[in-house]
């Protein structure tokens, strides 16, 4: 790999047109296509990132970047700025129901980091906003699924809400609503069990809970890791469920996370939380663009405007 | 053979809308191979490699190239069956090591693969290696409950190394035949969690020469470029013998092992397709390509 981001390979596509003092068609493909070929490799889907340089051509290319003094980093400022945008913009917050309980479900793939998300979202919650959260074991699959929450929930001592594996994902949703209100929980978490979007039987069984118990949010939990079919995901996530928002995990590994901005542009839902570890402490709000930065793996590119 | 030519076929739709071999059809080529996350530089690769034999052999529609393709990639992906298969020690214990980041899988497939050697008639015993995360000791003892063998466990936040070297002991003592170690998800950017994975296997090598037997890199099929780095780090950490590909079941192609293969030459020798025990399959480089180019 010859340049490692954007921001060294526009800079070497702008030597040479300095060289040549004048812009030419082939100068401005080249441009574009070293985009591409960033996002592509940080996972962005192939789609999104046609959709996403047509968007950004006419102002990246536009005459005023040409004619600054630093071009190259003007246009990566342009693709900052729109990858931002997209993202979302500002920071997208937690929300919080008007009359108490406020019922939160996770779902997404298997593995994606539901169950851990569960337990710091309920930290989170009581740390920032002084709740009182009971946790709702609905994975009756996955072995050992619920033994993993209760110990989340010894670890935090917070109340563990389960019906044993027998029962219906659906009834353990439903009564753990009742529990919840009868102790005055003033948060709900309904851990589900990880599936395959395409799994028809086990996509239905998540509208039934959405339909009993009515979530005030519904997140979609995605691996920072997933590559190009992270679109698919989300779109028949989106399309069974009211999904108010996604939460992305592992991000304290070494990927670029392209997923995030392909969930965005297929679901249109605010990317709310970041997962960075596995404490229960490792969650922060999601901020778009520091999601761009890295992205285009260059944490650094603002201060290097800054500067210019 | 009957895979390559459905292979084939697969790619007839493309074939129909582009009759020459041209850039056009190369692009959408490549965007087949990159939405299936082979990743850009190795999709440049097969490209030019595509673009080579279509010169060579003198092919100018994509009628011709059809065959090609499944070939080129296929072969990519194989060299030969005995690298694909598991090593098993001939006379005594094998051992085998799994690796690999959060969440990819490591511990259901140990499960399939205990219940698969137990049908087979071979003694087997399962190491909980993974004491940190919430619940990991629990889900093996259940998949070993399922497969019917045993399983050696310490407590959680127990020395993962210390609950290996028990298993190896116990293993010879009972006159174990196969020994499966579990361990905890981790990060390949995480130095110290990949030290103590460097430990774990320095423990079995030292308990048992010539062990592990294989050290199985577990990959997410859903995982993107992140999957390269994954193997390079693992692979130099604990010289990983092969990759299994899981999760095959769900629309995700798996499309970086053609990179991973590329770059580091590490095989896939095992896919699993499903939560069930039996869901674990041979790697199998003609269905694998076939795959790619599904909807
Ligand atoms: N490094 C890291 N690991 C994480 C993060 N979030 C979750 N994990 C790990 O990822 C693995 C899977 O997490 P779970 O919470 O069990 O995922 P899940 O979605 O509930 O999984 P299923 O219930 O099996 O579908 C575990 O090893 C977690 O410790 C994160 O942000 N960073
Ligand atoms: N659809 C599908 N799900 C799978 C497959 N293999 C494992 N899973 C699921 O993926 C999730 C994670 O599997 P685990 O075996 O716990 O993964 P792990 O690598 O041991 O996870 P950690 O120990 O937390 O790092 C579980 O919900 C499994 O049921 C597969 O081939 N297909
Ligand atoms: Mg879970
Ligand atoms: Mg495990």
């Amino acid at each position: 790999m010859a340049f490692e981001n954007l921001a060294d390979r526009l800079q070497a596509t702008f030597k040479k047109i300095r060289g040549k003092g004048k812009v030419s068609e082939a100068d401005v493909k080249e441009m574009t296509r070293e985009i591409r070929l960033a996002l592509l490799e940080a996972d962005v889907n192939f789609k999104v990132v046609k959709d996403f340089i047509n968007r950004v051509k006419e102002r990246a290319i536009g005459q005023e970047v040409l004619k600054s003094l630093t071009p190259g980093q003007q246009v990566i400022k342009v693709v900052q700025d729109e990858l931002t945008e997209l993202m979302g913009g500002e920071q997208s917050k937690i929300t919080l129901a008007s009359k108490p309980p406020t019922v939160i479900m996770l779902v997404g793939l298997q593995g994606a980091g539901k169950t851990t998300t569960t337990g710091k979202l309920a930290n989170y919650l009581r740390k920032q906003y002084n709740k009182n959260p009971l946790l709702v074991a609905a994975d009756v699959y996955r072995p050992a699924a619920i033994k993993q929450l209760q110990t989340l929930g010894k670890q935090l001592s917070m109340p563990v809400f389960s019906l044993g594996e027998q029962a219906n994902p659906v009834d353990i949703a439903k009564q753990g609503l009742e529990q919840a209100k009868a102790d005055h929980n003033d948060v709900v978490f309904i851990d589900t069990a990880g599936r395959l979007h395409i799994d028809e039987n086990m996509m239905e069984e998540l509208q039934n809970i959405e339909a009993a118990i009515k979530p005030d949010e519904i997140f979609l939990v995605v691996d920072a890791m997933t590559g190009q079919d992270a679109v698919n995901v989300a779109e028949n996530f989106s399309e069974r469920l009211d999904l108010t928002g996604v939460v992305l995990t592992k991000l304290d590994g070494d990927t670029r996370g392209g997923a995030a901005l392909s969930v965005k542009a297929v679901t249109g839902k605010p990317i709310k939380f970041a997962a960075t570890g596995e404490k229960l402490d490792a969650l922060e709000p999601f901020y778009p663009d520091r999601m761009a930065s890295r992205i285009l793996g260059m944490g650094d590119v603002l201060t290097l405007i800054e500067k210019a | 053979t009957k895979t390559r030519n459905s292979v084939a076929s697969k790619v007839n739709n493309l074939v129909k809308r582009y009759r020459k071999v041209d850039e056009e059809f190369f692009e959408e080529l490549e965007d087949i191979l990159i939405g299936a996350d082979v990743g850009v530089t190795t999709v440049m690769d097969i490209v030019e490699r595509l673009k080579d034999e279509a010169r060579t052999r003198n092919i100018k529609d994509t009628e011709a190239l059809r065959e090609v393709i499944a070939e080129v990639l296929a072969d990519m992906l194989t060299k030969s069956e005995e690298e694909t298969s598991l090593k098993m020690n001939e006379n005594g214990l094998t051992v085998y090591l799994f690796v690999g980041v959060n969440g990819v899988g490591k511990t259901t497939t140990i499960g399939k693969l205990a219940n698969r050697f137990k049908n087979e008639g071979k003694k087997v015993l399962l190491a909980a290696g993974d004491t940190f995360r919430a619940g990991a000791i629990e889900q093996l003892e259940i998949w070993g409950e399922r497969a019917g063998v045993d399983v050696i466990k310490h407590q959680e936040g127990s020395d993962p190394a210390a609950v290996v070297f028990d298993a190896v002991a116990a293993a010879k003592s009972r006159g174990v035949d196969i020994l499966i170690c579990d361990t905890a998800g981790r990060l390949q950017n995480k130095v110290n969690l990949m030290k103590e994975l460097e430990k774990v296997k320095r423990v079995i090598s030292r308990e048992l020469p010539d062990a592990p037997h294989e050290v199985l890199l577990a990959l997410d099929a859903t995982t993107g470029q992140n999957a390269l780095s994954q193997a390079k780090t693992f692979g130099e950490a604990t010289d990983v013998t092969g990759i299994v590909l899981t999760k095959l079941d769900g629309t995700a192609k798996g499309g970086i092992v053609f990179a991973i293969r590329n770059e580091l030459d590490l095989p896939v020798k095992l896919v699993t397709l499903g939560e069930g025990i039996d869901d674990i399959q041979p790697f199998d480089a003609d269905a694998f390509v076939y795959g790619l180019f599904g909807d």
